[in-house]
C-alpha cells in the first residue's frame, strides 16, 4: 500500500471538509402522512356479502370477472386473498355468535389494500415505485419496478399479490384505491360506489372517523368499541368497525407504530450525509498509515497484487 | 519472499469437477424454466412468502459468507499483520466470486432481472435494500479492481492471444501493466473502501426485516439485527478461510496452512465471542427466552442455530489443542461457518411468518437445483482460477 502520509492528510482533510460542511443531523423520526387523504369506512355489521364490490373492481379496473362472481354461497368455502387477479374479496366468518333461532351469523369481511398512512411497502421499495399521494391513494408506478418483492414482505396486511407466472414483466398487484376515479371531484372507488347496503363509506378520513365515533356511540351494544385502522401501524386509510373482534375476521392485531419508523430512523441517523461511512474510512485510513509505517518498502513486492 | 502463490498447474477435469458440472447443467435446465414459465413455475414462493431460499441462501448467505474478503485485508493490509497475507488472495477470490454470484441469484431472483439498473437511477433513500443494492454494487467493482493486479501478475509480459487476437497481445500487455502501475498507488484507497462498504451492506442487510416487525419472530426481530449481522459477519471472515483453505489445500494436496490458520482462529475467539454475548445479551434484555421451550420449529430452529453455530465452535476455539489439530480446528470453523448460514436462513425464512395465510414454506426441487447449480457454477469457476492464476500458495513438495 502507497499509503504516503501526505497523500492520506489529503485525502482526510477532503473526507474531514465534507463533514464539516454538511454536519450529520439526525432528525427525530416523522410521519410522512398526507394532512387530508381520503378514506373508506367498512361496517362489517352491514355487508351481506353480495360480492357487488368485488364485481366493480373487477369491472373499474380491467381485471378479469371473479371467480363465480354470482354465488354468495359456496365460494365462500374458502378463505380467499386478494391475488393478481383481483384486488379485492370477501370472506364469510362464524364467530359463534348465533341469531334468535340459534342459528349462527356470519360476519362477511372485504379485504384490499389499506392504504396505510406511512405504509410499509412505501418505505420498502428499492425504486420507489410505491408512493403515498394526497388522496390517500398508495399508487404503483410498474415503469420503476424491479420485481423484488420487498413491498411484498414488508406489508403488515399481506396485501401485494404477485404476477408469479409472468417470466419477463410480472407486475405488483393490488388494490389502487381507484385512484384516479377519487381524484375526480365527486368520484368514488368502484366498490364504495355500487354497494347496496352502505357498508362502504368512501369520504375524507377525519370526517369517517367523527361517522365511526357517532356509529360507535349511538349503538353501544352492536359493536366493539374499537375502530380498527385509526391507530393501527399509525393508521390507515381504510377503517373498519365490527361487532366480532378483528382478529377474527382475519383483521390482523397490530402494533400503533408505523411498521417503517425503527428500519427509516435506524438508516437516517447512520448514514444521512454518510457521515459514518466517512469516519469508518477516515479512522481505518489512520490505522492504515499507523500500522504500515516504514514498512512501505518492504511490503512493497509483497502487496502488489496481494490486495 | 517466503510466501509466493502460484497458479496450481493441475489437471482441471477430476471427477469432482465433473459432478460439479452436471450440477450446473441441472441449475442452468431451472434457470431456463424460470425465464420461460415465470419464477411461479419453479419455485414454492406465494404472495404470502414472497422470499425464499433464492434470497435467503444465493443472497444474504453468500454475502455473510464472503466476508472473509474484507475481514483478512483489514487484517493483513490495514492493522498491518502482513503474516497473514497468504490468506488473503484465496479469501479476495471466495469474495470476487461470492458476490458475482449474489448478483446472479438476484437477476434469477427478481421478477424484472432485465430492470435491476433502475434503482440506480430512481433513489428512495428510506429503503434499505436500496442501500444494500448501491453497496453491493461498488463493492463488487471495488473487488474486481483489487483482483486485477493478480491477473497482471501472471500475465505482464507474457501475454499470448490466441489466433488473430494475437495482434492485441502488445496491447494488452501495455494495459496490464499501466493498470498494474496506477492500482499499486491507490489501491489503498479501494481496500479501505472495500471494507467500508462490507461494513454498510453486511449490518444493513440485517435491517432489511425491520421494516417488517409483526412478520418475523421476535426471538430474531431487535433492534440490533443489523448489528447482529456485522458482527457475525465480521466473525465468520476467518472461519470461512480457515473453512475453504482447508478444503483447497487437501484438494490440491498442498501443505496445509496451519501456521497461519491456528493463530488466525485465535482471533475469531475474541469475534465470535462478542457476537455471542450480543446475542445472548440481546435475548435476555428483551425476555425472548420466554419462547425457548416453546418446542415450535422456529424456535428449535434458533435453539441449534445458537448452541451448534455459536456456543460449542467457540468452546472448541477456546482450546488449544483443537486449534492445533487440523481436523478439530476444521470442524470449529465449520461450525461457525454452518452457524451464520443457519441464521441467515432463519432470519429470512424459517422465522418469517405471514401474518394471515398459511405459514408453510419449502423450496421447489427446481428451486434448489438453482441454487445448487449456482453454488457449483461458483465451485468451477474458483478451481479454474487457481488452476491457472497465482492465487493458492505453492507447495514446497508435492506428496
Ligand atoms: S396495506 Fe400493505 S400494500 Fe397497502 S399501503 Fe399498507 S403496507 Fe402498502
Ligand atoms: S417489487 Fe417493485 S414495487 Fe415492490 S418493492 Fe420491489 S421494486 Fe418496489
Ligand atoms: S378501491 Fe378500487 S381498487 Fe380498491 S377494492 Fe375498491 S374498487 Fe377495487
Amino acid at each position: 500500500m502507497h499509503i504516503t502520509r501526505r497523500n492520506f492528510f489529503r485525502f482526510m482533510g477532503a473526507a474531514g471538509a465534507s463533514v464539516a460542511v454538511r454536519p450529520p443531523s439526525v432528525h427525530a423520526w416523522q410521519s410522512q402522512a398526507p394532512p387530508d387523504p381520503f378514506g373508506c369506512l367498512v361496517d362489517l355489521t352491514r355487508c351481506v356479502g353480495c360480492r357487488k364490490c368485488e364485481e366493480a373492481c373487477a369491472k373499474v379496473n380491467d381485471l378479469p370477472e371473479p371467480e363465480r362472481v354470482n354465488c354468495q354461497c359456496t365460494i365462500f368455502e374458502k378463505d380467499r386473498r386478494p391475488d393478481d387477479t383481483s384486488y379485492t374479496v370477501i370472506n364469510r366468518y362464524y364467530t359463534g355468535t348465533v341469531d334468535v333461532f340459534d342459528k349462527p351469523v356470519p360476519t362477511y369481511a372485504k379485504v384490499q389494500c389499506m392504504h396505510c398512512q406511512d405504509p410499509a411497502c412505501v418505505s420498502a421499495c428499492i425504486v420507489g415505485a410505491l408512493t403515498k399521494d394526497d388522496t390517500g391513494a398508495v399508487h404503483y408506478d410498474v415503469s420503476k419496478c424491479i420485481g423484488c418483492r420487498y413491498c411484498m414482505v414488508a406489508c403488515p396486511f399481506e396485501i401485494p399479490a404477485y404476477e408469479y407466472y409472468d417470466p419477463i414483466t410480472p407486475r405488483v398487484m393490488k388494490c389502487t384505491f381507484c385512484q384516479e376515479r377519487i381524484s375526480k371531484k365527486g368520484g368514488l372507488p368502484g366498490c364504495a360506489g355500487i354497494c347496496p347496503t352502505e357498508a362502504l363509506t368512501f369520504g375524507r378520513r377525519q370526517t369517517l372517523l367523527g361517522v365511526a365515533r357517532k356509529r360507535l356511540k349511538e349503538n353501544p351494544g352492536s359493536y366493539i368499541q374499537h375502530i380498527y385502522g385509526e391507530k393501527e401501524v399509525g393508521g390507515t386509510s381504510w377503517m373498519y368497525l365490527s361487532s366480532v373482534p378483528f382478529e377474527e375476521v382475519n383483521l390482523p392485531l397490530l402494533p400503533d407504530t408505523p411498521s417503517p419508523k425503527l428500519s427509516e430512523t435506524i438508516q437516517h441517523s447512520l448514514f444521512s450525509y454518510l457521515w459514518s461511512p466517512v469516519l469508518l474510512f477516515g479512522v481505518l485510513g489512520a490505522c492504515m498509515a499507523r500500522f504500515n509505517r516504514g514498512n512501505d518498502q518492504k511490503q512493497n513486492n509483497a502487496d502488489k497484487g496481494g490486495a | 519472499m517466503e510466501h509466493k502463490a502460484g497458479p496450481m498447474n493441475r489437471p482441471l477435469w477430476t471427477p469432482g469437477v465433473l459432478v460439479m458440472l452436471v450440477f450446473m447443467f441441472a441449475g442452468a435446465l431451472a434457470i431456463i424454466a424460470r425465464f420461460t414459465g415465470g419464477i411461479g413455475y419453479v419455485t414454492n414462493l406465494t404472495n404470502a412468502r414472497p422470499w425464499g431460499i433464492w434470497v435467503g441462501i444465493d443472497v444474504a448467505t453468500g454475502v455473510a459468507l464472503a466476508a472473509g474478503g474484507f475481514t483478512t485485508a483489514a487484517l493483513a493490509h490495514i492493522f498491518g499483520r502482513h503474516y497473514y497475507e497468504p490468506v488473503t488472495r484465496p479469501a479476495l477470490l471466495t469474495a470476487v466470486l461470492g458476490y458475482t454470484f449474489v448478483v446472479l441469484g438476484l437477476l434469477v431472483d427478481i421478477g424484472r432481472s432485465w430492470a435491476i439498473w433502475k434503482p440506480m437511477f430512481h433513489w428512495n433513500l428510506n429503503s434499505v435494500l436500496f442501500e444494500v443494492a448501491m453497496c453491493v454494487m461498488i463493492y463488487l467493482t471495488v473487488l474486481y479492481i483489487e483482483f486485477v493486479p493478480i491477473v497482471a501478475e501472471q500475465f505482464k509480459g507474457r501475454v499470448n492471444l490466441p489466433g488473430l487476437l494475437s495482434k492485441l497481445n502488445n496491447l494488452v500487455d501495455k494495459v496490464l501493466q499501466v493498470a498494474d502501475r496506477i492500482l499499486g498507488k491507490v489501491m489503498w484507497i479501494f481496500i479501505i473502501l472495500g471494507v467500508v462498504l462490507s461494513c454498510m451492506h453486511q449490518s444493513s442487510l440485517g435491517s432489511l426485516m425491520l421494516v417488517a416487525p409483526t412478520k418475523l419472530h421476535p426471538l430474531w426481530y431487535t433492534p440490533l439485527l443489523p448489528l447482529l449481522f456485522l458482527t457475525s459477519a465480521i466473525a465468520v471472515g476467518y472461519p470461512m478461510v480457515v473453512f475453504e483453505t482447508t478444503l483447497a489445500t487437501a484438494s490440491f494436496r498442498l501443505n496445509s496452512e496451519m501456521h497461519i490458520l491456528a493463530p488466525l482462529t485465535r482471533i475469531t475467539i475474541y469475534l465470535l465471542g462478542i457476537y455471542m454475548l450480543l446475542k445472548l445479551g440481546d435475548m435476555l434484555v428483551r425476555g425472548t427466552w420466554v419462547y425457548l421451550l416453546d418446542g415450535t420449529y422456529q424456535t428449535n430452529a434458533f435453539i441449534v442455530e445458537v448452541l451448534f453455530g455459536v456456543m460449542l465452535p467457540w468452546a472448541m476455539l477456546l482450546c488449544k489443542t483443537i486449534r492445533h489439530s487440523s481436523k478439530g480446528l476444521f470442524t470449529a470453523a465449520a461450525l461457525v461457518v454452518g452457524g451464520v448460514v443457519m441464521n441467515r436462513i432463519n432470519v429470512f425464512i424459517v422465522g418469517y411468518r405471514s401474518p394471515l395465510s398459511e405459514n408453510g414454506y419449502f423450496p421447489a426441487p427446481s428451486e434448489i437445483l438453482v441454487t445448487l447449480g449456482l453454488i457449483a457454477a461458483l465451485m468451477f469457476i474458483y478451481r479454474v482460477v487457481v488452476t491457472y492464476l497465482p492465487v493458492l500458495q505453492e507447495s514446497k513438495e508435492v506428496s
